[in-house]
């Protein structure tokens, strides 16, 4: 129990980092090992003041690098700790090596990724190239749209990860400064109702059970390894079960709603754009006002969970709309972006097959406005009345220059 | 006449993002004089450095710049120059940067003896990221990631440089321009690895919470804890606990340089010699 009592306000003026971080102190996070980096630091550093501080009794360390500190969270969680860091970027791309570890050894690791752009070119700003290099890593993927978010999923992480039949890693992710460094009203649950909420952590195959010895880690070849890896996905894809209950339980002590895809002004929606991250909201504003001065029927769909991909309740929210635009905040390194190809996946198995585009935008934290986001709206619109894609199915939006985009439609003409 | 430095750096960058007296400008500047003094063409110099305060070296340095990842400067630079052996490679690295997450490079550069001058600038702990604890950071020191005061040990980073084979080692303070332009010069003409400590303050985010808010506060207290090599070995061991010496604590010019090495390699697959043997090398073990 900890020493000292945090005093909370009903309403908190916090960050997104703050917020964040509050959520590790209610969780009495048992070890947390850390390296600084911009801008996920504030995290890390203060959960290291609640301890210096005697708010938690939790211990802290600093090591050497971002791959010493998921190293040290597999330990500390395989020991049967409940553990927690926080991470961007280059950060998070040392990390990945230990992410594979985490998630194989089925270890409820906590991490907040902060989402920042990945180098070179070297920058600090947000966008969603670390949350993508994560997606295959067989860790759960929660993405918070603003600071309210990232402290309520941040909560539910560690009982969505640490129930039995899951017993998997889950990032909380938030976008790098404008929702990590930018303070907005808050509402934290107090201390007592947000820990009874989480719950004690019950560690399986806790390696200081001395008198049950396991291993982890073991090496397995073409025998094994195979079932090992249908066994931890099989997990992944049955955690949505779980992750519904753990949101329904919040609702219940918060009165906030979280689903696995948030749908917005989706009832009637004729054109939807589907995005991640703090751009859920700005669409959210450009559907709004389209609908009010054009009579646009816009709406906007986000995957709250990434990992496992809610593939199904995509395909629901969006069977009945004309015009799709699917936004990725991400480098795409080649292809179309991984969201664009998700999405369109999903409803390539429904009857009516909407037409779907890419936007490739906000890449290093270029900003991406209301204004930005009627156009791509407008843009579906006329998709929508001409029966198929007007434009290159892929675009870049917001880049400086000439006009950047790939492939033509094959359908309609 | 005094030095005119415009000719060695990038003007459009200026003025730099470092604070007001920060210690990294003298270093920059010292650098500069001493390649000035080299007489070295601006087409063979490549500056390596990495992510931090003393990554921003490279954007200001009018060379062939490479603005890597964190802690990854050597290993860049080991590249560079096995593909250019004929340049001159300067690496760029925080104490963080150097000793921390690129520990492993700095430390496997000096084994390898190649021919790169790595310029630590030792502030003492991550300034960028607003003063945590790093490996160069005194015992008892307050940091954000340790408020209830530090209890890491230090690494002594040219003991380090030392044990791990680098055929260079120096530190100097950066209240001794002059000295560290010689040291600097002296370490890029050194054939072999050459390990600088630059000496640097950060009074913004160690002087702030450790008594030291002023840039003067934080110099005075760098000259307190350094003295030279010849003052510091009289000292006993009891008192070397305090202190840190300065000036060139090892020059070995004797030691095989891995590029030259690395050239007896391509002989014998060229069929110019026969293999390598422990009998090419004095040290066999």
């Amino acid at each position: 129990m900890p020493k000292e009592i945090f005093e909370l306000n009903e309403r908190e003026v916090w960050d997104g980092n703050y917020a964040a971080s509050q959520a590790m102190r209610q969780a009495r996070v048992d070890v947390m090992a850390a390296y600084p980096i911009t801008p996920s630091t504030p995290i890390v550093e203060n959960y290291g003041a609640y301890v210096a501080n005697g708010y938690i009794d939790g211990e802290f360390v600093m090591v050497e690098s971002e791959h010493a500190a998921m190293s040290a969270c597999v330990g500390a969680s395989a020991a049967g700790g409940r553990v927690a860091t926080a991470t961007s970027s280059q950060g998070f791309a040392l990390m990945v090596e230990v992410l594979y570890q985490a998630s194989g050894m089925r270890l409820p690791i906590v991490l907040n990724v902060v989402n920042r752009a990945l180098a070179s070119p070297l920058n600090v700003r947000g966008d969603h190239s670390d949350m993508y290099l994560g997606r295959d890593s067989g860790w759960i993927q929660l993405d918070a749209f603003n600071a309210q978010e990232a402290y309520d999923l941040a909560l539910c992480a560690f009982k969505i990860g640490e129930n039995h039949s899951v017993r998997l890693p889950v990032m909380v992710h938030q976008d790098g400064f404008v929702t990590s460094h930018t303070a907005q009203n808050v509402y934290p649950l107090s201390d007592e109702e947000a820990y009874n909420f989480v719950g004690d952590i019950q560690p399986v195959d806790d390696m200081l059970d001395f008198s049950r010895p396991v291993t982890y880690g073991a090496q397995t070849e073409e025998d094994w390894h195979f079932e090992h890896k249908a066994k931890q996905h099989k997990a992944l894809m049955d955690s949505r079960s779980v992750i519904d209950e753990v949101f329904a339980e919040f609702k219940k002590v918060s009165g906030r709603e979280y689903k696995r895809v948030e749908s917005y002004m989706m009832e009637d929606a004729e054109v939807a754009i589907v995005a991640l991250g703090t751009t859920v909201e700005t669409a959210r504003v450009a559907a709004m006002e389209l609908r009010e001065k054009e009579g646009i029927k816009a709406g906007v769909v986000a995957p709250r969970v990434f990992r496992p991909f809610p593939f199904d309740m995509i395909r629901d929210a969006l069977e009945n709309v004309k015009s799709i635009a699917v936004l990725d905040r991400s480098s795409p390194g080649g292809a179309m972006g991984a969201l664009f190809n998700e999405v369109s996946a999903a409803l390539y198995t429904t009857p009516k097959r909407p037409l779907v585009t890419n936007y490739i935008y906000g890449l290093g934290g270029r900003d991406f406005a209301v204004e930005d986001a009627i156009e791509i709206f407008k843009e579906q619109k006329a998709n929508a009345d001409a029966g198929h894609i007007t434009t290159p199915i892929q675009q870049f939006s917001g880049l400086r220059g000439p006009k950047l985009g790939f492939f033509q439609t094959k359908r309609g003409s | 006449m005094a030095f005119n430095y415009d000719e060695y750096l990038r003007l459009e960058k200026m003025p730099t993002l470092w604070c007001w007296g920060c210690g990294d400008g003298v270093i920059l500047k010292a650098f500069i004089r001493a390649v000035d003094k080299l007489g070295w063409s601006k087409d063979d110099v490549c500056v390596v450095s990495g992510i931090g305060c003393s990554g921003r070296f490279s954007s200001y340095v009018d060379f062939n710049t490479v603005h890597t990842t964190h802690g990854r400067t050597v290993a860049f630079a080991t590249g560079i120059k096995l593909a250019n052996p004929d340049k001159h490679v300067i690496c760029v690295a925080g104490d963080g940067d150097a000793l921390a997450i690129g520990g492993n490079h700095t430390i496997h550069g000096c084994r390898r003896n190649i021919d790169i001058t790595l310029i630590v600038i030792q502030n003492f702990i991550y300034g960028l990221t607003n003063s945590q604890t790093s490996p160069t950071t005194p015992r008892g020191f307050w940091t954000v990631s340790q408020k209830a005061g530090n209890i890491d040990p230090t690494f002594d980073g040219c003991e380090l440089a030392i044990a791990s084979g680098a055929s260079f080692v120096a530190r100097e303070n950066v209240t001794a321009p002059k000295k560290l332009e010689k040291i600097l010069k002296e370490a890029m003409e050194h054939k072999g690895f050459s390990y600088v400590e630059a000496m640097s303050n950060c009074h913004i985010n160690l002087g702030r919470k450790n008594k030291m808010q002023s840039a003067m506060a934080n110099l005075d207290w760098i000259d307190s804890i350094t003295m030279p090599k010849k003052k510091y070995d009289q000292l006993s061991e009891e008192e070397k606990l305090n202190y840190l010496p300065t000036g060139i604590l090892k020059q070995d010019t004797e030691a095989e340089e891995y590029c030259d090495m690395y050239k007896e390699i391509q002989k014998a697959h060229q069929g110019l010699r026969g293999p390598i043997t422990p009998d090419d090398f004095k040290k066999k073990i």
